[in-house]
């Protein structure tokens, strides 16, 4: 790792004064940037803490849904959201392990949206909004491809808003090593419509299956999805599954999830 | 009635105190005053030419002390290999040169380029991108047998070929071997991958060098499984020290599996630094070097023959193997795939005709060796899948396959066809305790409840036999090893009757210091409280071996068995002095020397104190003290075997295959500490169900290794593994070391991965899926899922 500043701001106004200084990088829970750096594949040279900014972390319920700061745990999530969005909660109960969920944060994901990472599902099912320091933008706009978002330099999310739907459930297949999503599917149920987002399938990254997404929003069951084949054109083909294995996996996580939704 | 000391005890390991408590001491907690941190840059390609390095830029920086490159090792010796096969042609192999760091050419992602020491391990990496590094890429050989055709690079320029030799085993068996097949009633085939594996022991590599100019001393501290085969290699043949002038010493140290016995470049480089900058330099391995620098295991490709005649008794056996070497030929490396596998095709199986061929050959891959059942486990996995086969083409139960070929108790010592004679077993017992602990008649019962739950479920049986003790030394020497394979044991009475065992088996998880001292205090019938096991420096231990093979206590106990001996004689010669008895007379019971029949008695404090304060002591026939040495050398190999039962369920969904159930009654003969034995084969069972389910080292095309980390290597975790059922009470015990003892270290990982996989198989089967006659390893769920969906 080699040498930095590090700030810690206590408000937004002053991290984002922090973040316009050169080669200043924000660090929120360090799940992904701190091995980086260890391995000196990036080398901020201030990095500035959203740990320490009080407005952005905790969760509440609000009229347009459940509110979440970008600087709050995995952890806080899987408790304090257990009550209005059981599924959210569960799904970061399951990310990672204790000392991941203690430290990472839903801001850190979705600003990283690693294709295998499990809240960018969560944000696009939910038709999410990711409100920065700087506009609020829809999730169906923020996600632009593996490890691709709509933030521009020094933007920082600063809180994420999920309408609570009616039913809802995350599944999640694990690749076995990293036991991140080999292949996660994120169902949820609004009176307007079945959203389903789909991670750590698609070379693309997170993506909504809107064929699934009619068929559920006609009659939401699982034999409603029968016979429907998510194409395998852009899938990921590694070590641990092929692209039609992949493929087929959302399918079955899709059936699971609307099983498990509640 | 379990005893509570002594040989057969439960006796709770006391190294756990220390190491539970974090009081450990390993090799990275060694920091020696003055202290500078080496670096190595590595290769980031696997075949390259270097046509430069340019230090200046790099030593010039902060901190840094001194860059090595080839250039400085000019006249240091290369890393030995310890054992040179002779081809199927009477030709010896192909031996390349080692050089410390790269001489000329990278041979493979990870290759040590330069070693930079500075005064932090921050700067010397700062530096360690400073150097001008100009390599020219060259094509990488990965394929084994593309590195065979006519007109391959050659990762090697200077030999003939990536063909390191070509083995025949038994040579002149060849002819009969084909005119079985040629003449048999059913032939069944099998082709097969054993996945390359990555040790990942908890602790990685560290080794630090010291030098002591006035005395000319030479320490290296070193994460090994055997200091003193470190000290003879790296001193006689690599930096020319001789060895009163190098001490090794290997402290505590978190795991080997086999990785960790041999001679790694890094040791040699931080002694060889140390001594040119007059400063103790230390080297620890992060886990993404361990990755690509600790030797990697196993890497066959296989296809094995069975003939049978028509009454389905086996007529012999041919396999085809290739195994892989690497880029170099690591310490061991030449025997894994012939004297340690060739040589256990016979299995448990009285087949008469056997033949087996192995090509071992060079790529551009980190050098591959031995790794916990070394050789042992490829032969059982494909002997045990293609029985397996063969009952289901013929159409019979596997079990009864089995037993109608195993070797039967009458028939011991039984000499098979592949040079090896098995002094004992019983494996119908084995086969009968297995199907009675793993409930095999409640199978049909468990497979309708998983079913229920829309799960496939199978049963997988499989026997293995491994040869352990490694090994009679005037044996290993006419088959190739340039070493002996004996074990040393010094027991040393202190004067109030404490005792102080030295030995050369090193512990490195195995709890040689509890299992040990219950030998000796069984042996002298005191508290093994009183008993020390010591291990691991060159410096107060007799010349050692080493632990692997599953030898410690078969050949190192053996060694402190014959000293203890030895200590008892003379003790009996110092009570009949002092019982003015005939020494013949004597009998050592309970920690107290009786004169047979009367009730004159001295304990044996009064013995010890004589020994060391000899005021009434038979001076002009008996020298005073109480320590004596011996070294054992075994007769034989020992021949642990056990049934292995796994079943499995398998999500039809999803393809994941879950272990449901493990089995395992092995016959390690007699047993000295019954709870440290399963707890070596629970240990070895995870490391099986690991390869079998989950761990695959695989490099792409251009030689990168694809899973370089945790990420993308799966280690199996404690989830992934359920309550095993593990028996050892078959016990026929050895009949040619004093204790009777067979080895349990490797059993687990020999056994377990057919079991695994033939329970796959059966699940598979059971559910229609007929075509499905083998899945290569690790069956992951996108293999098995994609197997399943093949047609």
């Amino acid at each position: 790792m080699n040498n930095f500043e590090f700030v810690k701001p206590s408000t937004i106004a002053d991290a984002v004064a922090a973040m316009a200084g050169d080669g200043a990088q924000a660090l929120s829970g360090g799940q992904t940037l701190t091995p980086t750096m260890k391995q000196r594949l990036a080398s901020p040279s201030v990095l500035v803490s959203l740990m320490g900014i009080s407005e952005m972390r905790g969760v509440c319920i609000g009229d347009g849904g459940l509110s979440v700061g970008g600087a709050t745990t995995h952890a806080t999530v899987a408790k304090e959201a257990a009550a209005y969005y059981p599924a959210l909660a569960a799904l970061a109960g399951q990310i990672g392990d204790p000392s991941v969920r203690s430290r990472g944060t839903v801001g850190g994901s979705l600003a990283n949206n690693d294709p295998s990472a499990c809240y960018p599902s969560a944000a696009l099912a939910s038709g999410a909004t990711v409100v920065t320091n700087r506009r609020r933008i829809a999730a169906d706009d923020f996600f632009t491809g593996m490890f691709g978002t709509a933030l521009d330099e020094g933007e920082i999310i600063t809180e994420v808003v999920f309408p609570v739907p009616q039913k809802a459930a995350y599944a999640k297949f694990v690749q076995p090593a990293s036991r991140f999503a080999l292949t996660g599917v994120f169902v949820a149920k609004y009176a307007s419509g079945v959203r389903v987002a789909v991670t750590g399938a698609s070379n693309n990254g997170v993506f909504r299956w809107k064929a699934a997404e009619a068929a559920l929003s006609a009659s939401f069951s699982g034999a409603a999805l029968a016979g429907l084949v998510c194409p395998a054109d852009d899938m990921i083909a590694d070590l641990h599954g092929t692209a039609a294995y992949r493929a087929h996996l959302v399918a079955v996580m899709t059936k699971r999830a609307v099983t498990a939704a509640h | 009635m379990p005893k509570d000391g002594g040989i057969g005890a439960s006796t709770k390991r006391r190294e756990d105190v220390r190491f539970l408590t974090g009081q450990g001491r390993y090799t990275d907690d060694i920091n020696i005053r003055g202290q500078l941190y080496a670096h190595f840059v590595r290769s980031d390609v696997a075949h390259g030419r270097i046509n430069g390095i340019d230090t200046a830029a790099a030593e010039a920086m902060p901190g840094v002390h001194r860059v090595f490159t080839a250039h400085d090792f000019a006249g240091v010796g290369g890393l030995p290999c310890g054992w040179q096969v002779t081809d199927r042609f009477g030709k010896v192999m192909q031996e390349p040169k080692h050089p410390v760091l790269a001489d000329g050419k990278v041979r493979y992602v990870g290759d040590a380029i330069a070693l930079v020491v500075a005064d932090t391990l921050e700067q010397a990496r700062d530096a360690g991108e400073a150097l001008g590094i100009d390599i020219t890429e060259l094509p990488a050989v990965v394929d084994m047998k593309a590195a065979l055709a006519e007109g391959s690079t050659k990762v090697h320029d200077d030999l003939a070929s990536n063909l390191c030799y070509d083995w025949g085993f038994v040579e002149d068996n060849k002819g009969a071997v084909n005119a079985a097949f040629d003449g048999a009633a059913h032939v069944v085939s099998l082709e097969l991958v054993n996945n390359r594996l990555v040790a990942n022991p908890m602790e990685p590599r560290v080794a630090v060098g010291d030098f002591e100019s006035h005395s000319g001393q030479h320490t290296l501290y070193t994460t090994s499984q055997n200091p003193h085969v470190i000290r003879l290699l790296m001193g006689a043949f690599v930096l020319g020290i001789p060895e009163h002038k190098l001490r090794v010493v290997a402290p505590d140290v978190g795991g080997g599996f086999g990785s960790k016995i041999f001679h790694y470049a890094e040791e040699a480089a931080v002694v060889f630094a140390a001594k040119q900058l007059k400063r103790p330099v230390k080297w620890t391995a992060s886990r993404s070097e361990a990755f690509i620098t600790d030797a990697h295991g196993r890497d066959h490709v296989t296809k094995i023959e069975l003939a049978l005649d028509a009454a389905h008794n086996f007529l012999a056996i041919r396999t085809d193997t290739y195994a892989n070497m690497g880029a170099y030929l690591s310490t061991f490396a030449p025997s894994v795939p012939t004297w340690l596998h060739g040589t256990l095709m016979a299995g448990n199986y009285k087949t008469p005709l056997i033949y087996v061929n192995v090509k071992a050959v060079f790529t551009n891959t980190v050098p591959v060796d031995a790794y916990r059942g070394a050789g042992r486990p490829e032969a059982t996995f494909q002997l045990e899948r293609l029985v397996d086969k063969a009952a289901r083409q013929l159409g019979v139960d596997p079990v009864a396959l089995r037993r109608q070929n195993f070797i039967t108790p009458d028939m011991f010592p039984y000499q098979t066809p592949v040079a090896v004679v098995y002094d004992t077993g019983n494996y119908q017992a084995t086969t009968d305790k297995l199907l009675e602990i793993s409930d095999h008649a409640g199978f049909e019962a468990r497979r309708a409840a998983s079913a229920a739950k829309g799960l496939l479920r199978g049963y997988g049986f499989a026997h293995y036999i491994e040869a352990c003790g490694i090994a009679p030394s005037n044996l290993v020497g006419q088959l190739g090893a340039r070493a002996g394979l004996y074990e040393s044991a010094s027991v040393r009475v202190n004067a109030t009757g404490s005792i102080t065992v030295f030995t050369g088996s090193h512990s490195h998880g195995q709890g040689h210091e509890t299992s040990f001292a219950q030998v000796v205090a069984e042996m002298i019938g005191i508290d093994a409280a009183q008993i020390d096991i010591v291990h691991g420096d060159t410096a107060n231990s007799p010349m050692g071996m080493g632990t692997y093979g599953s030898r410690s206590l078969a050949v190192g106990g053996s060694a402190i068995v014959k000293a203890t001996n030895k200590i008892i004689n003379k003790a009996k010669k110092i009570a009949s002095h002092l019982l003015e008895a005939a020494e013949g007379d004597i009998e050592l019971k309970d920690g107290k020397f009786t004169v047979a029949g009367t009730d004159k008695s001295v304990d044996w404090v009064g013995v010890t104190l004589a020994a060391y304060v000899p005021h009434n002591y038979p001076l002009e026939s008996l020298e005073p003290g109480l320590e004596e040495t011996a070294f054992y050398d075994p007769s034989n190999f020992t021949y642990p075997a056990g049934a292995y039962a796994c079943e499995v369920e398998i999500d039809p969904e999803t393809g994941k295959v879950t272990i449901a159930a493990f089995s395992a009654a092995d016959d390690f003969g007699n047993i000295v500490n019954p709870m440290i034995v399963s707890g070596q084969v629970h240990g070895g069972l995870a490391q099986g169900i690991g390869q079998a389910l989950m761990e695959n080292c695989a490099y792409d095309e251009n030689g990168q290794l694809l899973s370089g980390s945790f990420m993308d290597y799966t280690m199996p975790r404690a989830d992934d593994l359920p309550m095993y059922h593990v028996d050892h009470s078959c016990i026929t015990p050895c009949t040619h070391n004093p204790l009777g003892v067979k080895g349990c270290g490797e059993a687990g990982a020999i056994g377990s991965p057919p079991a695994v996989v033939n329970a796959v198989i059966d699940a598979l089967h059971r559910a229609g899926h007929t075509h499905i006659t083998h899945i290569d390893m690790p069956l992951t769920p996108s293999r098995v899922w994609s197997a399943m969906n093949s047609h």
